[in-house]
């Protein structure tokens, strides 16, 4: 029994490192400049799991096979040393896995968040709210209007909480439900959320960020490819939080600005 | 026969003097100035009901008509005429419809039935936000027999929705049924009103509310206008 039981472990093993290995399921098509690191870094992190998953589930197969025919009387070996030298074997061959994958991800990760935008970054302000996204764009004047949540009233689609009668930088502001960008610019995005914890996801930009209430969030991208992708929120948010989603349009620069105007003149 | 009816209708009046002196009160809602430019709602996360507007859907704050018409002001008799407490037996009913409030401002009486129904092929929360009745929301998925609610104090209350944030709409429940919403054109008709002195309230949902006097003496219709100041954003 113990020896079917082990095999059992290895066969499920094997199985399920299978279709990882073949590439089964791949990744949606990168759209981003700072995708491939992305991508690598997560290939990096499963095959590391993969191989501490494998050898775990071989180990654990062996000694079943080995000593599970073991009588009442045997000895119990203990590990040489005893278990607070395995402990802390153990300890410093996952931290420093851990370590690494840290360490070689920053690149990956400054990619988006550590470094700073180029100066001519376009900035998008999104706000999440239950159960929507909306998109601000700062309008031919460069500046955002100041924000002021007491005026907030999706009623009349101020859903900023803009105040254009006393706030000139205000005026021009455009707010849309969707997200358009021109490709190869790059976008800085300013993110918070009215009301709870909401998530930016986006599959092809390689970029999923929570956000969370009371904090400005900012990260920024370049997208490289023309084309219509899902936002989606990924932070499970409330009632309609599987309707909760917008588009993102990845537009050449000239269409871009024919959007840009045909929102401003609504 | 012819007796039975003459008497029937002498107790008629008995019963309802009004009937003998009936005035009416009638007039139009304007605006001066320019109002703000109505912003436009983007449905595209729900197809299901961005299909149903061929043209572009904006919201409803300020509906203006010809020569500076005011839509949707709920027109009121809020003094003067005591509540003669009869709550209409007809329930009054509110559609979700296109992921929009129809209609956008809906008077009704205090206590009177109020059906909220929801057309779409999609799911809605219908939020009323109360502060003086008891608040309550309610989700209600495609399909769902109409909800039946009501509301024991006057109060104007303004609806979104819980699951579209840009559905809105006002329930304006008030201690009379001498009330009329402005149409198209700006103009209300209060009629069936006994001699007596009452003011008259014009209610809008940004514009504010407006009041004015107006004594009727009998079987006589006044004229009543009211003009509000349109506000540029």
């Amino acid at each position: 029994m113990a020896k079917f039981f082990s095999i059992t472990i290895v066969l499920i093993a094997i199985f399920s490192a299978i279709p990882i290995l073949r590439h089964t399921w791949v990744a949606p098509e990168d759209i981003s400049t700072h995708g491939a690191l992305i991508d690598e870094q997560m290939s990096e992190t499963m095959a590391e799991a993969g191989i501490s998953f494998l050898a775990a589930q071989f180990i654990l197969a062996l000694f079943i096979w080995k000593f599970s025919n073991r009588g009442p009387d045997a000895k119990i070996k203990s590990f040489p040393g005893g278990a607070k030298g395995l402990v802390i074997a153990a300890l410093l061959v996952v931290g420093v896995e851990v370590m690494a994958l840290g360490v070689f991800g920053v690149k990956a990760w400054a990619n988006v968040y550590l470094d700073a935008p180029s100066a001519n970054a376009m900035p998008i302000q999104v706000q999440a709210g239950q159960f929507a996204f909306y998109f601000r764009y700062p309008g031919p004047d460069g500046k955002f209007g100041g924000l002021h949540p007491e005026l907030i009233n999706e009623g009349s689609q101020n859903i900023f909480g803009l105040d254009p009668e006393h706030d000139v930088d205000a005026r021009d502001d455009i707010v849309a439900a969707e997200m358009a960008i021109p490709v190869n610019k790059e976008v800085h995005l300013l993110m918070h959320a009215k009301d709870v914890g909401h998530s930016f996801f986006v599959r092809e930009l390689r970029v999923q960020q929570d956000f969370v209430p009371g904090l400005d969030v900012s990260l920024h991208f370049t997208a490289t490819k023309v084309g219509k992708y899902e936002i989606v929120c990924t932070q499970l948010c409330g009632l309609g939080h599987y309707n909760m989603k917008a588009y993102l349009e990845v537009m050449s620069q000239q269409d871009f600005d024919n959007w840009l105007k045909q929102q401003a003149g609504q | 026969m012819r007796t039975k009816q003459t008497l029937i209708a002498l107790m008629a009046l008995l019963v309802f003097p009004a009937l003998l002196f009936a005035g009416t009160i009638s007039g139009k809602v304007v605006y001066t100035g320019t109002p703000a430019k109505q912003k436009p709602i983007d449905m595209s996360k729900e197809p299901s009901c961005a299909k149903q507007h061929a043209t572009p859907v904006t919201v409803e704050t300020v509906v203006a008509g010809p020569n500076n018409a005011l839509e949707n002001v709920v027109v009121y008799i809020s003094s003067g005429a005591p509540d003669d407490g009869q709550v209409p037996s007809q329930a009054v009913t509110f559609e979700q419809k296109g992921c929009q409030y129809i209609p956008h401002v809906l008077p009704m009486h205090v206590n009177q039935e109020l059906k909220v129904i929801n057309s779409d092929q999609t799911s809605h929360n219908i939020h009323p936000l109360a502060k003086v009745n008891r608040e309550w929301n309610k989700s209600q998925p495609p399909g769902t027999p109409p909800l039946s609610e009501k509301y024991d104090k006057a109060e104007f209350i303004s609806v979104k929705c819980n699951v579209h944030p840009w559905m809105h709409g006002i329930f304006a429940v008030l201690n009379t049924n001498h009330y009329d919403l402005s149409k198209g054109g700006g103009e209300f008709k209060l009629p069936n009103l006994p001699p007596g002195k009452y003011t008259i309230t014009a209610w809008h949902e940004d514009y504010g509310t407006q009041t004015a006097d107006v004594t009727i003496t009998g079987n006589e219709t006044k004229d009543v206008n009211f003009t509000f100041k349109a506000k540029a954003y």
